[in-house]
């Protein structure tokens, strides 16, 4: 574990060295973007999903509360951004908890779709809500570049430090989870959660803990994609698709594990960009054809995802 | 002053009853054989003092505490350690991640819980496997390793569905002796089994259930020749024929 952390380590200092390099072209510079933001998205998931057990499908939900709430209270109330930033983490992490409380006494498929219902229901009132631009959706109003405005227009990277300074600490602090007590008491509960209860795990506590740490690292993502993007609607801010996504990358690159999320965004993301590429318009489902294809193969030959087969190659 | 102490417990399932008025209670320091032939409502007792099930009727108390209503992870901060008639390893998990689990309510940081959960599968014999995973056990090696996770809680009272149901011969003398030592740890301990020479090797004191009711109780040699525990387990032709 602790050799496997520190590759990852170091794949992600060179990557940060390498990007201005590598990455010039403004279509190299988004990928690599979405890839960081997609990568820790996937990681947020998998607290809940892959160490302890609750497969959500509806974290889309979560990503819209961060990037509604960050650019609602901007453009309402003239918030900074980074302080919408704490108020998006803040609501996503109650929202988490009134949805986790009654979806928790589900179990197995039937959490899942009582997720996807609820994200669909909270897309549906998004739609309809006046107050926050309705299907319309809302344009962030342009500020001069810096840290404090959280916008960068003459020159990207600032955006790229940010999400992967995001990715880090997402990564830091699933990594201290892993080690602790909390990661512990997730994989038992995933394992078994009649047994965990038998040894004195408070299981619907813990399951909240974890949907509350999930929560929030998606709601951070959402406000960086709000400030990144600069425009919302319910269509592109907390779509099914996105709850879809995020679970897919997570499966294929490893659940479970600490940087098969990550690796999952690394191969994924890039492949669905190439696609739309390729294919322009027409397309625009040949990525998930590819993706139903990889998930199946990934369900068949190698549950443990792209990470696990690296494990294996390494021969550990 | 009893441990535990169980009132007119009752529990159904639709129009099923599969504990009615259940009434017995356990002394500290007792090793309790729970016997009945399959059905007879058993590990559905289990379930209820446990806290996976909430009886319908009656009253439990174990400790001062009534047990009644409380979650299964509350009863088992209360000290009541259990196993699993169906076994369930976290089966993914190390055997020593498995125990450590169970140390964690009392031993948070993982450095000193590796170090006390390896103590427990000292004590069960497992102490050379401890990075295997669960997943890769025998049925005997599975039933020490929940009877050290059940100890990791630190329980003054452990409930064992099924102490050597399940595994080879050879291996029931050995856990008939671990199950004899955890007696000399000071604990309580109610036992469900099958196998009567097991029983009658460890028990104090019988509890015998048929179709849900206490039919017979008391010391093991007098349980065993109670006519009415031959009848359930016979049919009543050969209690009479007897």
């Amino acid at each position: 574990m602790r050799r496997s952390t520190l590759v990852l380590l170091g794949v992600l200092a060179v990557l940060a060295l390498a990007l201005p390099v590598v990455a010039q072209l403004p279509y190299h510079r988004d990928l690599v973007i979405k890839v960081l933001l997609f990568g820790m998205l996937a990681q947020a998931w998998n607290i809940l999903a892959g160490y302890c057990g609750q497969i959500s499908l509806g974290h889309a939900v979560f990503f819209g509360t961060g990037a509604y709430t960050s650019t609602v209270l901007q453009m309402q109330a003239g918030l900074n951004p980074w302080l919408g930033l704490l108020g998006g983490i803040l609501l996503a992490v109650i929202l988490s908890q009134v949805i986790g409380y009654p979806c928790f006494r589900l179990r197995g498929h039937y959490f899942a779709i009582a997720t996807i219902a609820v994200g669909e229901i909270v897309q549906t009132l998004a739609l309809n809500w006046e107050m926050i631009g309705a299907g319309r959706g809302l344009s962030l109003p342009i500020r001069p570049d810096s840290l404090a405005a959280f916008q960068f227009h003459r020159s990207k990277y600032p955006y790229y430090y940010i999400v992967l300074a995001f990715l880090l600490i997402c990564l830091a602090i699933s990594a201290w989870i892993e080690r602790s007590r909390l990661g512990y008491y997730f994989r038992a509960i995933r394992e078994d959660s009649e047994a965990a209860a038998s040894v004195g795990i408070p299981v619907t506590r813990y399951k909240l803990i974890a949907m509350a740490f999930s929560a929030a690292f998606v709601a951070a993502g959402g406000t960086f994609y709000a400030q990144y993007v600069l425009f919302l609607d319910p269509e592109s801010a907390m779509p099914l698709s996105l709850s879809i996504l995020i679970c897919l990358l997570a499966v294929v690159g490893g659940v479970g594990t600490l940087w098969g999320p990550l690796l999952g965004a690394a191969v994924l993301i890039p492949l669905s960009e190439l696609t739309r590429v390729q294919f322009g318009g027409t397309g625009r489902a040949v990525d998930l054809m590819i993706y139903g294809a990889l998930l199946t193969a990934v369900a068949v030959y190698q549950p443990a995802g792209l990470a696990g087969l690296l494990r294996r190659a390494w021969g550990r | 002053m009893a441990l535990l102490t169980l009132t007119g417990v009752t529990k159904r399932f639709g129009g099923v009853v599969a504990n009615h008025a259940i009434s017995f209670q356990v002394s500290p320091g007792e090793i309790v054989g729970l016997i009945g032939p399959n059905g007879a409502g058993k590990s559905t007792l289990f379930d209820v003092v446990t806290g996976y099930y909430r009886p319908d009727a009656g009253r439990i108390a174990f400790a001062g505490h009534d047990l009644v209503g409380l979650r299964p992870d509350q009863v088992n901060r209360l000290g009541i350690g259990r196993t699993f008639q169906k076994l369930r390893p976290f089966r993914e998990m190390t055997l020593l991640e498995n125990v450590m689990v169970a140390v964690m309510q009392h031993t948070p940081l993982p450095a000193a819980a590796r170090a006390e959960a390896l103590t427990y599968l000292e004590f069960v014999g497992l102490a050379g496997k401890g990075d295997v995973h669960a997943r890769n056990l025998s049925t005997g090696e599975r039933k020490r390793l929940e009877l050290a996770r059940a100890m990791a809680t630190r329980p003054r009272l452990l409930m064992l569905d099924e102490a050597t149901g399940g595994v080879d011969q050879r291996t029931i003398p050995g856990l008939v002796a671990l199950i004899g030592r955890l007696r000399e740890r000071g604990l309580t301990l109610v036992v469900i089994e099958h196998n009567m020479r097991v029983i009658m090797a460890l028990a104090d004191r019988i509890v015998a259930l048929h179709l849900g009711q206490v039919i017979a109780e008391g010391p093991p040699a007098e349980v065993v020749r109670d006519r009415r525990l031959v009848e359930a387990y016979l049919g009543g032709a050969y209690a009479r024929g007897a």
